[in-house]
């Protein structure tokens, strides 16, 4: 059946459905080879790589394009599916070789892999679109360059099918870079044949169409309105998709999507808030999947700009009078994973994030405070951003009554969405802040990175420590298997435990609600939708 | 001077106020805190990579250097690049003025096809049960949010009852557009001959536009009431009567039509402020209108889109301004507009 004849079908069905003021459901309606998915925010662009693009668009970058290596799938302890960092698994490449000295890795590429126009994928398309990830500047050349790749001459094409990759230094944190959606391939033939001068990277272009070799093509885009995606029956990057075709709403209120959901008409929410998620987890018709992200925190940041902290017993006295129980049950709705009460004042495993050796003790900090000039208490603006109201608003009332018990007078400061990453992160002058980095490569020494050295973006406390700077150089690129590595990493947890310029509140989840119709839903680091594994069945779980 | 010539007079009128709007618009988008290059740099982003995209935006240059390329562009009809959608902000607009502009007038249909006959008898029966209702309804209307009538008739309708169709914008999802001519859907379904495309269009419709007319219904409503009462006290309505003209004859020719004047400049007021107000009955009902994408334009600094905003906003005030002088004059004859 070709696209209008489908269409001509779908309007006979639709006279026959709206003459029926009672029929149940659009998503029955669909069929069972149409997913339809809402979300919160727009897409704003179908190229990761042009700067503007806003997260909700790397979906686009994950379902519509390839990359040469992808991870694989892990079940969590509740039975829901998580992206597996542990396992690389092939995507465009089909096999790779490190080289004994680890300065190089050299891919072969699928010999099947072809882009949606026929043309066979090459290695010339590779360094062609890694090299636009790093001319186009911005988010995609930071992350790029997180894994080594800083320079167009690091891409070297063997042959058509094999590219070699050379790395200035081994790093552990290379290989796995290559599967974040930023590391996409591009139909370089066809997106040059549409570059012009002013224009050599075919912006303008990709921003519309994409030019890709993924699972789904996209159908139609209504920018502000839906995204469809139709599968693309040649896809040699993994097993094809359950679904024919998903379609992507973008419906801005809450309340409506939550009606929508609990009425089942849509298959999946996706990322609801906590609140929704523990009320909607009580009922039967829809399935509440909630997953720890990876390698981020909700944090307090007290700042060494501002004097009382520059003391570490007020900080860490700040810590024993932070109320975790109750922030977690009414901001976080009882969902995510707890980060405090570590029984031991030493971390005794490698795992981050794990508890901090901190509950509330309101006697320990005021005795803490009592040993410092601050005795007497000081006052202090907590600052956070308003576009993360939802959990940021009830943790820092919880936080100003606490901490008004033992003497310190917290004003509540709420910083507007555009003017947040100027002044907490990149001025870095907020004294005392809430912060949720999560880092997309899953390792502690990535977190450390950026969170804890100096002049780093996420250190918005300006923390500073010739020790932790140490560890963290020598760490970020050292093999987890080598020796060295677990006890420089418990050494750099447990400076974070004593120095607390970060007060983890807890990890968040991602939450989802679901029909229990829909199956193959994921978690990955990049948060955003992988439809790839979906597929529609008539029961069942997970 | 010719209905025509005093048109254009009003028009060339409005040049220096939309040259006035044009700089403060763009003083004030300059003025707004926050910096679009740090927001639209993204996540882990360095000090180099926003200076980067800072001068791929043109920000890294002065403010006299940035308004001269901002008034070339104008003067060749190109309002910029909206950087938080990435379309260009005309053809932005124009796709979603039409939606916000096919939910304005039918709320605004609505609303007069109830407030007026509403007002006119609550002011020919003063204080009787229909007198109670016109006032219930203006208070309620009033009072009541529009996201909270809409969260309410979502609520009842499509969640418990199922009758209304699920909010998610201008068309069911099995529908696909019709080729856009007016961009009002259900008029393009119907010029397509795609009735069915129009039916769900005309449904997708229905709670959006009475939610918007529940809200603006509650001033036309009260100022037709206060106007027929005005002249109903009159005395040329007392002559009329003394004249022995019929009821029906004093009531609408004379006294309806003398109260006519104060209800159409309401009209306009009620039209204006509804179309750049609704952007919460758009929120609710995921409606791809203009109020929400200058909504989000402006949290995030998106200059481009926050001018081309406010100036279409303010090229339609000043032909609907006109259009309600030209009503005037056809309803009043006394009434005249001054070239």
């Amino acid at each position: 059946m070709n696209r209008r004849e489908l269409l001509k079908s779908a309007g006979a069905l639709a006279i026959g459905s709206s003459m029926l003021p009672f029929l149940k459901s659009t998503a029955l309606a669909a069929g069972n080879d149409t997913a339809v998915v809402l979300i919160g925010n727009t897409i704003n662009s179908l190229d990761i790589h042009r700067p503007g693009t806003n997260r909700p668009s790397y979906q686009v970058a994950v379902n519509v394009y390839d990359r040469l290596v992808t991870f694989g799938t892990k079940k969590l302890p509740d039975g829901s599916l998580a992206y597996d960092y542990d396992t690389v698994k092939p995507e465009l490449a089909e096999s790779w070789v490190i080289a004994p000295d680890r300065k190089s890795i050299t891919f072969k590429i699928k010999a099947n892999a072809t882009f949606w126009d026929g043309s066979p994928v090459t290695a010339h398309d590779a360094k062609w679109s890694f090299e636009r990830a790093l001319a186009l500047g911005g988010f995609p050349k930071v992350q790029m360059g997180a894994g080594g790749f800083v320079d167009p001459k690091q891409f070297v094409v063997v042959d058509d099918r094999t590219l070699r990759i050379d790395l200035k230094k081994p790093s552990k944190l290379s290989l796995p870079d290559l599967g974040v959606p930023v590391a996409v391939i591009i139909n370089s033939k066809l997106a040059r044949s549409k570059a012009t001068a002013s224009d050599p990277w075919a912006t303008d272009y990709l921003h519309r169409t994409p030019a890709g070799s993924g699972a789904f093509k996209v159908e139609r885009w209504d920018a502000g309105q839906q995204l469809v995606y139709v599968r693309n029956d040649k896809w040699v990057g993994g097993p094809l998709p359950g679904v024919q075709r998903v379609i992507i709403r973008e419906v801005p209120s809450q309340a409506t999507r939550r009606a929508l959901i609990e009425r089942g008409d849509v298959h999946l929410s996706f990322q609801i808030p906590n609140k929704d998620a523990q009320e909607l987890a009580a009922k039967k018709t829809i399935k509440v999947t909630g997953s720890p992200i990876d390698n981020c925190l909700y944090v307090a940041c007290l700042n060494y700009n501002f004097e009382p902290f520059k003391d570490q017993r007020v900080r860490q006295a700040i810590a024993w009078a932070i109320p975790y129980e109750q922030i977690f049950k009414q901001a976080a709705y009882g969902r995510g994973v707890p980060m405090w009460g570590a029984k031991a004042e030493k971390p005794a495993t490698a795992v981050w994030p794990q508890p901090f050796p901190y509950t509330t003790d309101l006697e320990k900090a005021r005795a803490l405070l009592g040993e410092t000039p601050y005795k007497d208490g000081f006052a202090v603006p907590l600052s956070f951003d308003l576009g993360v109201a939802d959990w940021a608003e009830p943790a820092a009332l919880l936080i100003q009554e606490s901490l008004g018990k033992v003497g310190v007078k917290v004003t509540l400061d709420k910083v507007p969405g555009a003017n947040w990453r100027t002044v907490a992160l990149v001025e870095k002058k907020l004294p005392f802040l809430l912060e949720n980095f999560g880092g997309w490569l899953n390792t502690p020494c990535y977190y450390f990175y950026w969170a804890y050295l100096k002049g780093n973006l996420f250190n918005a406390s300006n923390y500073d420590d010739p020790e932790v700077k140490k560890l963290v150089d020598e760490t970020l690129h050292m093999e987890k298997s080598d020796p060295a590595y677990e006890p420089r990493i418990r050494r750099m947890i447990q400076k974070a435990f004593e120095d607390v310029p970060r007060i983890p509140l807890w990890q968040p989840t991602l939450e989802s609600a679901m029909s229990p119709t829909l199956q193959g839903y994921e978690f990955w680091f990049h948060r955003q939708i992988d439809a790839r594994p979906f597929r529609i069945g008539q029961n069942g779980n997970g | 001077m010719s209905q025509l010539a005093i048109i254009l007079a009003r028009v060339g009128q409005a040049i220096p106020t939309l040259l006035g709007i044009v700089v403060v618009t763009f003083l004030l988008t300059r003025a707004l805190p926050g910096d679009p290059a740090a927001y639209f740099a993204g996540a882990s982003a360095t000090p180099e990579s926003i200076a980067e995209i800072r001068a791929k935006l043109g920000l890294d240059r002065s403010l006299p250097r940035q308004f001269a390329t901002y008034l070339k562009d104008l003067a060749a009809g190109d309002l910029g690049q909206s950087i938080s959608t990435g379309q260009p902000v005309a053809a932005e607009l124009l796709k979603r003025l039409p939606a916000s502009l096919e939910l304005t007038l039918t709320a605004l249909l609505l609303s007069v096809a109830i407030a007026i006959p509403l007002g006119v008898l609550a002011a020919v029966y003063q204080d009787s049960w229909i007198d109670q209702l016109c006032r219930f309804v203006v208070t309620a209307g009033v009072s009541l949010p529009t996201f909270f009538t809409g969260l309410l008739l979502v609520y009842v309708f499509y969640f418990l009852l199922g009758i209304a169709p699920a909010p998610l914008g201008r068309l069911d999802i099995l529908h696909v557009p019709p080729p856009q001519i007016t961009g009002f859907l259900i008029l393009d379904g119907l010029l397509a001959r795609q009735w069915a495309v129009a039916w769900s269009a005309a449904r997708q419709l229905a709670l959006p536009s009475i939610t918007l007319a529940l809200f603006t219904l509650a001033p036309l409503a009260r100022m037709t009431r206060a106007a027929m009462l005005q002249a109903l006290a009159s005395e040329y309505l007392r002559t009329a009567r003394a004249a022995g003209l019929s009821r029906g004859r004093v009531l609408m020719v004379y006294a309806f039509r003398n109260a006519l004047l104060p209800v159409i400049t309401t009209l306009g007021m009620v039209f204006s402020f509804s179309l750049g107000a609704n952007v919460l009955v758009e929120k609710v009902f995921a409606w791809p209108g203009i109020g929400s994408f200058a909504l989000e334009a402006l949290v995030v600094s998106d200059y481009a889109a926050v001018q081309g905003f406010v100036l279409s906003m303010a090229v339609l005030f000043v032909l609907l301004n006109l259009t309600v002088d030209i009503v005037y004059t056809l309803v009043d004859p006394r009434v005249k507009i001054d070239g």
